[in-house]
């Protein structure tokens, strides 16, 4: 830093002066990306208190208005129902997290604590298969999944996640840094069972790798549509995403308010974890790719 | 000798504990890809049909598939829209991983706006797709009056009714979702880079500019390659939007492979069979990309996995020679 300010003075003020300017023209950049980031989501949020003739006469508000309940008064009068949505996409959300942080954990401890002959070769099978996406897979599965009579079901959504390849992957890349395997020599030296040095040892030392999982394959779950599209025909079944596919339909074309509203109500629970956990998120995101 | 043996007796664990993967690998994962690969001979359409007959030409619905002029302008509208999406992308990421990192000319809030640029990423496709459709509504939607209001255009545009203008704003959505996670990891990149080398630069004097062409960028290179192949799988993938913003419409100008295949086996005469071939190329396609990245990133593992080698061979023979010495 200090070197820097030597250097602007011994060249005079032509260098501080047009670094002022890129500096400048970097923030306007930087400012014009961050709205256009922004303004799709505020119209959003702002048009869903807005009455269906304000938004006609302006399309554009930066300010709300009042017609909150009477946009959620039409809302509910059809088909789409958010409460059934979000309930439906926690209990599915719920079941993948919670079986993607611990199977994928157990995986990994697998992968780095035992040493056992197939050990390599699982690996880079993991590796192999965790880029494969699963919509190639979607004919012969949505086939499968209707023989068994498991439509209409959140099974087929929810057990699918106790193998995730990425997320072995991350927590064996995890592990391999943060658990010293001395410790799980010496609780086995005090007679503990495997299954409990994993449960009880292993499960806390792994926390921070479990929370970025978590987080992820919670928000992953909640936004996907394919596999929901494939496999729920009922709509009481439906989650989040098919029921947003809802506000498409001619029963909204003239209720813009309400179809904002709708809009609104989905991601909402995102922009919540989103503003709490964000620094988590966005770390995750880095550290997930230096080491993939 | 004795942690040797040790180890053998604790061997059977890591069978057991990587059962549940391998038994839900097997049957959510591997059993379907082989079922739909096996649809793809046989003649299976028409809603609630189960049956396997194969066809007698087992590669009519392959054949099928390429002359369907719709697929091929679903791989051609594909390879568009990711590239429409990930050329300005990358342009745009490693620009904001330049100034981020620029060590001399330090940007004041980039965690706010790191915060901002990922947001969209995090947001469910689905709404973003349909909310998209709303803001570019015609005659009157928040875009046409902004386009009005700052006097870009003089009359309402009906930008939802032409091929490319469709097209553009499918990657557009898929630009404005990604760019902010591509300079996420770009910079994560940056930051793995030895310091060392930086401060040699800024002591010999190099530009900003000179610095990022000729330090930055030659250390991104693989990452960049982990980028760029990710996001081609991912492009391969793309269905919420297209599905949602206009059903691949109008005239199938936003129509991707996936919302193809899913319309296929899905809707109309319910042809999983030319779905399941569909599927299977867009298989291939995938194997492919993966190979590649793994051709990519080769390199460094190997040479990582040959100095552990050397370097455990080299524990043994001084533990064998301490060892005898004791001995």
């Amino acid at each position: 830093m200090k070197y820097n300010d030597d250097v602007g003075v011994r060249y005079g003020n032509n260098i501080s002066r047009g670094s002022y300017v890129a500096k400048t023209l970097k923030y306007i950049v930087c400012i014009l990306l961050a709205i256009i980031s922004i303004l799709p989501f505020w119209i959003m949020f702002m048009n869903a208190t807005r009455g269906t003739y304000e938004i006609q006469q302006n399309a554009i508000s930066l300010l709300p208005s009042t017609h909150l309940l009477s946009n959620m008064k039409v809302l509910h009068g059809k088909s789409f129902n958010p409460v059934r949505g979000f309930i439906n996409s926690l209990i599915v959300s719920t079941g993948v997290t919670a079986c993607t942080v611990y199977f994928s954990l157990l995986t990994a401890y697998a992968l780095v604590v035992y040493d056992w002959r197939m050990r390599q070769p699982f690996f880079t099978f993991i590796m192999a298969v965790m880029l494969i996406p699963a919509q190639v897979s979607g004919i012969g599965f949505y086939q499968f999944m209707y023989k068994l009579n498991w439509t209409n079901s959140f099974l087929p959504l929810i057990l699918p996640a106790i193998a995730a390849p990425a997320a072995v992957f991350f927590m064996r890349q995890y592990l391999l840094g943060a658990l010293p395997l001395d410790i799980v020599d010496s609780a086995r030296i005090d007679g503990a069972g495997e299954f409990h040095i994993f449960n009880r040892i292993v499960l806390p030392i792994a926390k921070p790798a479990m929370a970025t999982q978590a987080i992820f394959s919670f928000v992953g779950s909640w936004n996907n549509l394919f596999t929901p599209l494939i496999l729920l025909t009922k709509q009481d079944k439906y989650t989040m995403p098919i029921m947003v596919s809802l506000l498409r339909g001619d029963i909204y074309k003239t209720e813009y308010g309400s179809v904002y509203l709708g809009l609104s109500l989905t991601v909402l629970p995102l922009f919540i974890i989103y503003f709490v956990l964000s620094k988590y998120i966005i770390q995750g995101v880095a550290l997930g790719s230096v080491k993939g | 000798m004795k942690r040797r043996k040790k180890s053998v007796s604790y061997a059977k664990y890591g069978y057991i504990f990587s059962i549940p993967f391998v038994v839900v690998f097997l049957i959510f994962s591997l059993y379907p890809t082989i079922y739909t690969a096996v649809i793809g001979f046989t003649d299976l359409k028409g809603l609630g049909r189960t049956d396997i007959n194969f066809l007698e030409d087992p590669f009519l619905n392959f054949k099928a598939i390429f002359k369907n002029p719709s697929f091929i302008k679903s791989l051609s509208n594909t390879a568009i829209i990711w590239l429409m999406n990930f050329i300005p992308q990358i342009v745009i990421a490693l620009l904001l991983t330049a100034w981020f990192t620029n060590r001399r000319n330090k940007l004041k809030g980039q965690g706010a706006f790191k915060f901002l640029f990922y947001m969209p990423n995090i947001m469910t496709a689905a709404t973003i797709a349909i909310l998209f459709n709303s803001l570019f509504a015609y005659p009157k939607g928040p875009v046409n009056d902004l386009l009005m209001m700052l006097g870009i255009s003089e009359k309402p545009i009906e930008f939802l009714r032409e091929g490319w203008t469709a097209r553009n704003i499918v990657s557009f959505i898929q630009f404005w979702m990604w760019y902010g996670h591509t300079m996420i990891i770009l910079m994560a990149g940056v930051a793995g880079i030895d310091p060392t080398i930086f401060e040699s630069a800024e002591i010999d004097g190099a530009s900003g500019a000179q610095t990022f062409f000729h330090i930055t960028l030659p250390n991104l290179r693989t990452i960049m390659l982990y980028v760029l192949v990710t996001s081609m799988l991912g492009g391969l993938q793309m269905f919420d939007i297209p599905k949602l913003f206009l059903n691949g419409g109008p005239d199938n100008a936003t129509l991707t492979t996936s919302v193809f295949i899913y319309n296929q086996a899905f809707s109309g005469s319910y042809m999983y069979n030319r779905a399941a071939a569909a599927s299977m190329i867009m298989f291939i396609i995938a194997v492919v990309l993966s190979g590649l990245l793994f051709y990519f990133m080769r390199d460094e593992d190997e040479v990582k996995l040959k100095k552990e080698k050397k370097r455990a061979r080299k524990e043994q023979a001084r533990r064998a020679k301490e060892g005898g010495s004791v001995v």
